[in-house]
């Protein structure tokens, strides 16, 4: 009898400990999928902060260039350098026949005419004369040289052919390969290249669309959380407005893109692909968060500061705006900060208002077309060139970047700002 | 031009601020007492003074286009032209007018362009008139009203009020809203497609009816079996469901980890960090199930011998699992930690241990709220698009092997919308179609789960 009591408590204490360790593996398995994840995106994505340039001896000749004796600054723009961009890559292997120049060629980003172009500009002295000149290496010899690209794989499976590889590995060998940071990822805007893509198009584009829809979600929503928590009567209507500000919080976000496209393209006639549609659709979007947040905060306002206002005679709207909506700002704030930081990442709603286009200059306004962050992720994931596959991470790493600062920025103002009541 | 009367309408409003409450200043100077602060003199007449003037400007905004419109194409009346030649021949001389058109010039068109660019710079000059003279008036009656013993701080916060209810408006807006753009797009596919072939069709190829002819009439016939909704649903929940297989357990065990068991160290950096997971963009959880998890799972999958698709339902649904872990945590652990105290203590003094306490105590006290967020979590996960778009397949399939591609409501809209759309056609309709069905079983899975938490919560309050 008694031994069967110590068996059960026995049984019991282990069921106490099994249980305790599924719950203890739940956090695990959860804190371990976070860091595969970011431990996934930053191994494949930083290499793409490392830009590959080949160095490559130029002959500036003016007579290829069809150039005159002292040329003027405007000859030196209309000048030819197709032929001397060519001769310059053909040179790097003096045996080479037609085929094999043209594999010379495509070693060497379509942009590499423009980059000898740049550097003449810049020094017009040149002419004549032979200097190296730092030209973008194509994607898939940046690749190679990066590692990420399989070099064992038989010749017509890879994109690089055996004759570029051995003239890039003499190259390397020579020393005129070089790694350096990767400006253009940040200045350029997308591009059917991956060594030529960068992410300034769509970073504008968010930073219009996220503009936009500050300054359309934050006023509405703070005063109508002022009007739902100071002013509104209890009656139905008002309860209504609060099942639609709950339910709006949870309805998924491709249906505002829905709204976006049934409504402000096609009955407002608002421009297509462009920031503006996209910040008043996720202005929409982010509503009810703010709302939610801003109430939240009016809420923590302890009545004693309204009665001591009301007390010397302020009346409630003055108590509302000198005395509660001050002292809720700081976490209206950081709540703002949050839903916008939502917002940030969506991506549904902006391909449907057709902000997936392709957009090769970098927007002025939020009326010119544009991508957004996520949704240049989105379209580079798409893609089938393995070049981008390091652009998209190291697209995703500046996001969520960006998100982090918002966070801790909504973070830091909720601690210094906020004041404790009790 | 806009921007400049814009501009100048609300310097105005600024000057008159100071006007009104100059004149507060005046009326104070000669002893009398004033109803109210100076302040409020001069929001008065702010009010009087941009208010009206807002108000016809945007009027005219709205009206001005359509009676354009209208005076020049009354000059093409009884030519026995159709609508929509007379709106083509609008947009024609328009584009002239601002230098942009590039097809034949006809007489008719040049025109039309010359009284388009008179009509407008008429408009113009009689908007800037008209406005600046409404400012005038409305400005001179209220100043002439302000004085010792009239009421000015009552109207301005009945005006403050009325902004505020108007700005309460805007979620019901939304919601209206949003039923609008659905609801005629959808009664126009049904029109076309029977509501039960929708529902109970099984089969789904929207591509079938793009190589349509626009200029062919439509012919139902030739829809049916096209727009069959069951495989999608059926993918929709199955999705889902994979999901929650994965969320469920894991966010319901660490939400109660951290309610009952960890300490607060533990709990003051588990919390956010498991938070971090909800915080990430969708698209980059997408990115993840595409590019990670969906070859690992073929990868495995072969090499114990079975056949996954790349893009299989299991790693679309995983990864989503993942997503929604967060936010099935941070809920239940809420709720267990507002089981009142009693309860587990009364529990102890019976003898039984922690982990007892919890199965039979806490979480049938909590249940309800646990059931709310599971409700929440998976209506996140019937509305989840990126990771499907990106990770499961765009094909429809009707299956129940999570190792096979499937396809979603959300799938299915993005790959019907991407690009360009004509509205008008089935094609595009059948995707309003879709959002109308999920924006319903979404509202109301919301609408019961949201009920069902705040019941729980005045329970124990």
């Amino acid at each position: 009898m008694n031994k069967n009591k110590e068996q059960l408590l026995n049984k019991r204490y282990k069921a106490e400990q099994r249980f305790r360790l599924y719950g203890l593996s739940a956090i695990f398995m959860a804190l371990l999928f976070l860091t595969i994840f970011i431990f996934k995106i930053f191994s494949t994505g930083y290499s793409a902060f490392q830009k590959t340039w080949l160095i490559v001896p130029v002959t500036f000749d003016a007579e290829l260039m069809m150039l005159d004796q002292n040329p003027s600054k405007e000859d030196l723009q209309d000048a030819d350098y197709y032929d001397i961009a060519l001769k310059s890559m053909a040179d790097l292997d003096p045996n080479a026949n037609e085929d094999q120049e043209n594999e010379l060629k495509r070693m060497v980003s379509y942009f590499f005419e423009k980059e000898i172009k740049n550097k003449l500009l810049n020094d017009p002295n040149l002419i004549g004369k032979t200097k190296e000149v730092y030209l973008t290496a194509s994607d898939d010899l940046d690749q190679v040289f990066k590692g990420n690209y399989p070099r064992d794989l038989p010749e017509d499976q890879r994109r690089v052919s055996d004759y570029q590889l051995k003239i890039f590995d003499q190259l390397v060998a020579n020393g005129k390969v070089e790694s350096k940071f990767n400006i253009s990822f940040f200045t350029n805007a997308d591009s059917r290249e991956a060594e030529l893509a960068g992410i300034a198009s769509s970073f504008m584009g968010s930073i219009f669309s996220i503009l936009v829809c500050l300054m359309i979600a934050f006023p509405v929503a703070v005063l109508a959380a002022i009007y739902l928590e100071e002013f509104a009567p209890k009656n139905r209507f008002t309860d209504f407005i609060e099942v639609n500000i709950n339910n709006l919080a949870a309805v998924p976000s491709i249906v505002f893109g829905l709204l976006g496209l049934g409504v402000l393209l096609a009955i407002f006639h608002l421009p297509r692909s462009t920031p503006l549609v996209g910040g008043i659709t996720l202005s929409l979007m982010t509503l009810p968060t703010i709302i939610i947040a801003a109430r939240a905060s009016l809420k923590a306002v302890p009545p004693s500061i309204r009665e001591a206002a009301l007390a010397i005679g302020a009346s409630r709207m003055q108590t509302t705006m000198h005395h509660t909506v001050p002292l809720s700002m700081p976490g209206t704030l950081s709540g703002t900060i949050i839903g916008l930081a939502q917002a940030l990442g969506e991506t549904a709603p902006l391909i449907l208002i057709g902000m997936v286009a392709f957009v090769n200059t970098i927007p002025g306004s939020p009326m010119d077309p544009a991508a957004s962050l996520p949704v240049q992720i989105y379209i580079w994931a798409e893609s089938a060139e393995r070049g981008f596959v390091e652009k998209v991470s190291a697209c995703i790493m500046v996001l969520l970047g960006f998100l982090i600062i918002m966070n801790l920025f909504a973070q830091i103002i909720r601690h210094k700002f906020e004041k404790k009541w009790s | 031009m806009n921007l400049i009367l814009f501009t100048f309408i609300v310097l105005l409003g600024f000057t008159s601020y100071y006007f009104g409450r100059k004149k507060a200043y005046t009326i104070q100077s000669t002893k009398k007492r004033l109803t109210a602060l100076p302040q409020f003199y001069g929001y008065y007449l702010a009010i009087w003074c941009a208010i009206p003037a807002f108000i016809i400007f945007s009027l005219w905004a709205i009206f001005e286009p359509t009676i354009v419109k209208l005076l020049i194409l009354s000059d093409y009346s009884n030519q026995g032209y159709l609508d929509d030649e007379l709106n083509l021949l609008y947009e024609k001389s328009k584009a002239l007018s601002r230098g942009q058109f590039t097809g034949e010039i006809t007489p008719f068109i040049e025109a039309s362009a010359e009284k388009y660019l008179s009509l407008r710079s008429i408009a113009q000059s009689s908007k800037v008139v008209i406005v600046l003279s409404a400012i005038i008036a409305s400005v001179a009656y209220a100043y002439k009203r302000i004085s010792s013993n009239s009421r000015t701080r009552e109207p301005v916060e009945k005006f403050l009020n009325a902004v505020l209810f108007t700005a309460s408006l805007a979620a019901i807006l939304t919601t209206v809203g949003i039923v609008f753009s659905l609801i005629f797009q959808t009664i126009d596919f049904f029109k076309v497609i029977p509501l039960f072939d929708f529902v109970f069709g099984t089969h789904w190829y929207p591509a079938k009816a793009f190589v349509r002819d626009s200029s062919e009439a439509l012919d139902p016939t030739m829809y049916s079996d096209t727009f069959g909704a069951v495989p999608i649903f059926a993918g929709t929940f199955f999705i889902a469901f994979i999901a929650m297989c994965v969320a469920i357990p894991i966010g319901l065990m660490s939400g109660i980890y951290l309610a009952e068991y960890a300490s607060t160290k533990v709990r003051q950096y588990a919390k956010p960090l498991i938070e971090i997971l909800a915080g990430i963009p969708t698209v980059v959880y997408g990115f993840f199930a595409a590019l990670t998890v969906g070859p690992f799972l073929k990868e495995l999958g072969t090499s114990m011998g079975l056949e996954v698709s790349a893009e299989s339902a299991l790693a679309a649904g995983g990864v989503m699992g993942i997503m929604i872990i967060p936010f099935i945590s941070s809920l239940s652990d809420d709720v267990i930690t507002s089981v009142p105290q009693s309860l587990r203590d009364g529990s102890y003094a019976m003898g039984a241990t922690k982990s007892e306490t919890i199965k039979r105590v806490i979480f049938p006290a909590a249940l309800p709220g646990i059931v709310g967020s599971i409700l929440l979590g998976v209506s996140r996960a019937i509305g989840e698009t990126m990771i499907v778009v990106m990770a499961s397949g765009l094909a429809a399939n009707l299956t129940l092997n999570p190792l096979e591609s499937t396809s979603t409501i959300t799938a299915q809209i993005v790959v019907i919308l991407i690009g360009d759309q004509a509205f008008g056609d089935p094609k595009t309709q059948a995707a309003f179609a879709l959002g109308m069905s999920l924006f319903l079983v979404t509202l109301c899975l919301n609408i019961v789960a949201l009920r069902v938490v705040k019941k729980y919560r005045e329970k124990y309050e």
